[in-house]
């Protein structure tokens, strides 16, 4: 068996320490070595944006990233969005009060990746969201519910 | 049947399901793990059609961790994956898909071999190894081709479907005018986010086959695997976790979901798979694929007076459990809204060398209305009638309802069309969209040389279709409220809905109930969320159940209170004495504990017709002559559900469904080449609508024509959505670039958009 990697890396904001293969990807680490299951996979070609995380800071697709790359990064996943267990994060609170999902499982890529969008631009038209969640497939909604839900959390996020 | 007044109907309450989604803690099958469990890889055939001579598993059987390697000859023992047991039909039997191809392999992605292995990554590796020997056959890319053979002199034309009424030759040699149009619909799929997924896991101990993944159908699925594998139905259970979209391809009984649970019993560890995506572009059931031929007969004043239809449907490589379903759905209801006095449809169903074909979102439905409505568009030009006046004098009107047609074929379903009142609707849409000034707008906007059109498409809807389903509804001595139903979730809101009809039948209080689906060892009936019938039948079933619930509740109230029960009344839970709010009360927990047995009841909703419900689409697009890009600028719905359980919910499905009928429209198409070799694998080539294409779809829900078949009057809401969107997109690019009729064929891309304009 190929020699194993030790990666030491953060996510949302704990230290983890694990070995990958060199071929493994970062989604399936996350998935199957440190059991953070929150985030997809829906193609593994970086087509559908299920997997996004922020990796130092950065959205990636996580399937298009190997595990042995998050060495020494910082990795922020859709566990770690709400601020504490009983509270959401103002896009998990719209996207349940204005019906921004339906089966969910491209829901945490999305919210991963409107946060991304609302930390650069605060007050992003609607064209700019449409364009900033181009790369985020969902099947189900049609998308309107998505918008709504990102323009009302900005809201609410710009009030403070 | 009497109505139950509206009180929590049609609000738009929070999901009840949504909490763990928006965290992160999703249960769908990749994420569900069990000790010691082995990975499942798929070898598909990389061949369209061909003749098998031998395959060498040697060199894949030596790669460390690989644990077995199966062929057909390992499960000789297993029949071919079965219809459904009301779907069956012995003269489509003989093209099942078996588990694992025998002797012939019939497209590319067709399951060879199953190899097991200790993580998925040594099972895909050594996949790689796995050598098929065979020798090329001819290839049938599509349907309107002449037909070759299936089998060893076994036609790949499956059957010669008709549905036929009225004196249709006079019709057409009556008829001032007759239009004929060729017309194809591309193929296409549901292509869910979440890949398929089963995990097979065996107690030998109770030797119960567990499949987890299951999704859709997991009681009729059950009922397959018990006939599929002989064994008792308590020795089989499925399970559903969260599911990841389905619009009816997922979760129908495929060759993974056997393979899993055979498995498992015979290598005796729990054995899992997860669809990559690539597979699931040529191995998960597509559908839409048709070529009609199609003309119809009118008089002087436009009327229709017949229809006549040959179409090809193009079938893939075999028949899945559907049988033929969806070509029966495509006659059945191609006259649609409108008043069709004679009607001859016949269907060539044909085998290709493609992916099989089944059932997607509005199945014959996107097809038949593309067709009926490109007719309609057609007489319009021809007669020089107004596109919506040629429509509007041939609808079906409310005094027609019900409205029936009788086939002549025997074993031909009648069409009983409940209520609906289409002309109403027609008008409501036509004063809501302010139609009259956006004719205007648009024409000004051609005018001055922008390429705009609109577009309309009418359908009918069929949802409900029974036979029947329960419930069992509980309340527990905490007052939390447990709703059981062998329904079935696919992220639709099933939970929400079944909960927000019990928190209206029963008084309970929306937020402690809990409901169950998908779980078939809690109870033993389940229709599941197929053909739109999760919300009329489980739904129905659910009301019923708490309606007598809520009776049961107020007889004991009655008693513990010594108040006449029909002077009570339950809300949020506990009983009060209506129009005394300080009177004495008792919660539904208190008359739990006081109960021998508790409080709960179990009730069923049967019915043998379905509930039809309709609506009308509406499309302004905008052409780039130069590109051949079409931009979707609006997208009208305006829909009847008969009565609506929640809006929010209900917008999301017809918006939902809406922008996949646009994917179908303009992007989307399972593309072979002429070898049968599949072009569209991954979303850079199966294009889906993505947010900055999507229009914000504007909806117009009614509510004017219950159906009388349940007591709340519903109709179904999954698939209003995508039903007439070829249609309206067609109509609207046909009046967009001037030339009538342009539109024959879906998905219109731009390639096929500049050949329009190449050839004019």
């Amino acid at each position: 068996m190929a020699k194993r990697s030790h990666v030491t890396t953060t996510v949302n904001g704990d230290e983890y320490e694990f070995l990958c293969d060199a071929d493994q990807t970062l989604v399936n680490v996350l998935r199957d070595e440190l059991e953070l299951t929150g985030t997809k996979e829906g193609c593994s070609t970086g087509d559908c944006g299920a997997c996004s995380i922020m990796l130092d800071g950065d959205l990636v697709c996580s399937c298009l990233v190997l595990g042995v790359e998050a060495d020494g990064k910082d990795i922020q996943t859709i566990e770690g969005m709400a601020p504490s267990a009983d509270e959401l994060h103002p896009l998990q609170r719209n996207f349940l009060e204005i019906n921004g999902l339906q089966c969910g499982i491209c829901t945490p890529g999305i919210l991963i990746a409107a946060r991304a969008l609302l930390e650069r631009n605060p007050d992003p038209t609607e064209t700019e969201i449409r364009f900033w969640l181009a790369g985020n497939l969902c099947r189900c909604t049609g998308y309107d519910k998505i918008i709504r839900s990102v323009q009302a959390a900005a809201e609410e996020m710009r009030k403070g | 049947m009497a109505t139950q007044k509206k009180a929590l109907l049609g609000q738009r309450l929070q999901r009840l399901e949504d909490p763990p989604l928006i965290s992160g803690r999703g249960r769908y099958a990749a994420d569900i793990n069990f000790p010691n469990q082995l990975h499942m890889r798929i070898v598909r055939s990389p061949y369209a059609h061909a003749k098998i001579n031998s395959i060498d598993t040697a060199e894949a059987s030596a790669v460390p961790g690989v644990v077995a390697i199966w062929t057909s000859d390992d499960i000789s023992d297993l029949p071919p994956i079965d219809f459904r047991a009301d779907k069956s039909s012995e003269e489509l039997k003989p093209f099942r898909q078996n588990v694992l191809a025998t002797d012939r392999v019939r497209y590319v992605g067709d399951p060879v071999v199953a190899i097991f292995a200790e993580d998925a990554y040594i099972a895909e590796d050594a996949a790689e190894l796995v050598m098929i020997d065979a020798e090329p056959l001819r290839v049938i890319s599509s349907a309107d081709e002449v037909p070759g053979e299936f089998d060893d002199g076994l036609s790949s034309e499956a059957g010669l479907l008709t549905h036929t009424y009225g004196d249709v030759d006079a019709a057409f040699a009556a008829a001032h005018t007759v239009i004929e149009l060729d017309l194809r619909t591309g193929r296409h799929s549901g292509v869910p986010m979440e890949t398929r997924g089963a995990i097979g896991v065996y107690d030998s101990e109770n030797d119960i086959l567990k499949l987890y993944g299951a999704a859709k159908v997991p009681h009729r699925n059950r009922d397959t695997l018990v006939r599929m594998l002989e064994r008792d139905e308590d020795k089989i259970e499925l399970h559903e976790g969260h599911t990841g979209g389905g619009f009816g391809i997922r979760g129908e009984l495929y060759p993974e979901d056997v393979l899993v649970l055979v498995a498992s019993m015979r290598l005796g560890r729990t054995v899992k798979w997860i669809e990559d995506r690539q597979e699931h572009m040529m191995a998960a059931n597509q559908g839409r694929n048709q070529r009609h031929m199609v003309k119809i007969a009118v008089d002087s004043d436009g009327m229709i007076l017949g229809m006549e239809d040959e179409f090809f449907h193009d079938q893939g490589g075999y028949i899945r459990t559907h049988g033929a379903n969806v070509p029966n759905r495509t006659m059945c209801m191609l006259t649609g809204a409108y008043k069709v006095p004679a009607y001859r449809a016949l269907c060539h169903l044909r085998l290709t060398n493609k992916t099989p074909a089944a059932t997607y979102r509005a199945p014959g439905r996107f097809e038949s209305t593309f067709v009926r409505e490109r007719l309609m568009d057609a007489l319009s030009v021809k007669l020089g009638i107004d596109r919506i006046d040629i429509r509007r004098r041939n609808l079906i009107t409310a005094n027609d309802m019900p409205f029936s047609i009788k086939f002549d074929e025997a074993g031909v379903e009648d069409l009983e069309i409940d209520t609906g009142d289409y002309p109403a609707l027609l008008e409501k849409a036509l004063e809501w969209l302010k139609w009259d000034e956006l004719e205007s707008d648009l024409e000004k906007r051609r005018a001055n040389g922008e390429m705009v059109g609109s577009g309309i498409g009418i359908f009918v809807e069929e949802s409900g279709k029974g036979p029947s389903d329960g419930a069992r509804i509980s309340v527990d001595e905490n007052g939390d409220v447990e709703v059981l139903t062998g329904g079935a979730s696919l992220g639709q809101g099933f939970e929400t809905t079944m909960g927000q009809i019990c928190a209206h039948a029963l008084g309970a209080d929306y937020n402690r109930i809990t409901v169950i689906h998908g779980q078939t060892n809690l109870i033993p009936y389940g229709i599941g969320a197929h053909a739109a019938r999760a919300t009329v039948m489980t739904g129905s079933a659910v009301n019923v159940t708490a309606l007598t619930l809520r009776k049961k509740a107020l007889e004991l109230a009655s008693e513990m209170l010594q108040m006449p029960a029909d002077k009570l009344e339950i809300v949020d839970g506990t009983v009060v004495v209506a129009d005394n709010p300080a009177g004495p009360s008792i919660s539904l927990a208190e008359i739990s504990r006081r109960t021998e047995g508790g409080l709960n009841a179990e009730d069923f909703h049967k019915t043998s017709e379905s509930a039809f419900p309709y609506g009308i689409h509406f499309a302004v697009v905008k052409v780039d002559p130069e590109t051949g890009r079409i931009d979707v600028e609006r997208f009208m719905v305006a829909y009847d559900v008969g009565c609506m359980v929640n809006e929010m919910l209900l917008e999301g499905q017809l918006v939902g469904g809406c922008v996949q009928g646009i994917g179908g429209a303009l992007y989307e198409e399972f593309v072979y080449s002429e070898e049968g070799e599949p072009m569209a694998v991954t979303f850079a080539d199966y294009l889906m609508p993505t947010l900055d294409r999507a229009p914000t779809v504007e909806c117009l829900i009614t509510e004017d024509a219950p159906s009388p078949h349940n007591l709340l009057g519903l109709k179904g809401g999954g698939e209003g959505g995508i039903n007439g969107v070829g249609a309206a997109i067609a109509g609207a690019i046909d009046q967009a670039i001037g030339i009538p009729g342009a539109i024959t064929q879906l998905p219109v891309t731009p390639q096929r958009l500049k050949e329009i304009f190449n050839k004019s």
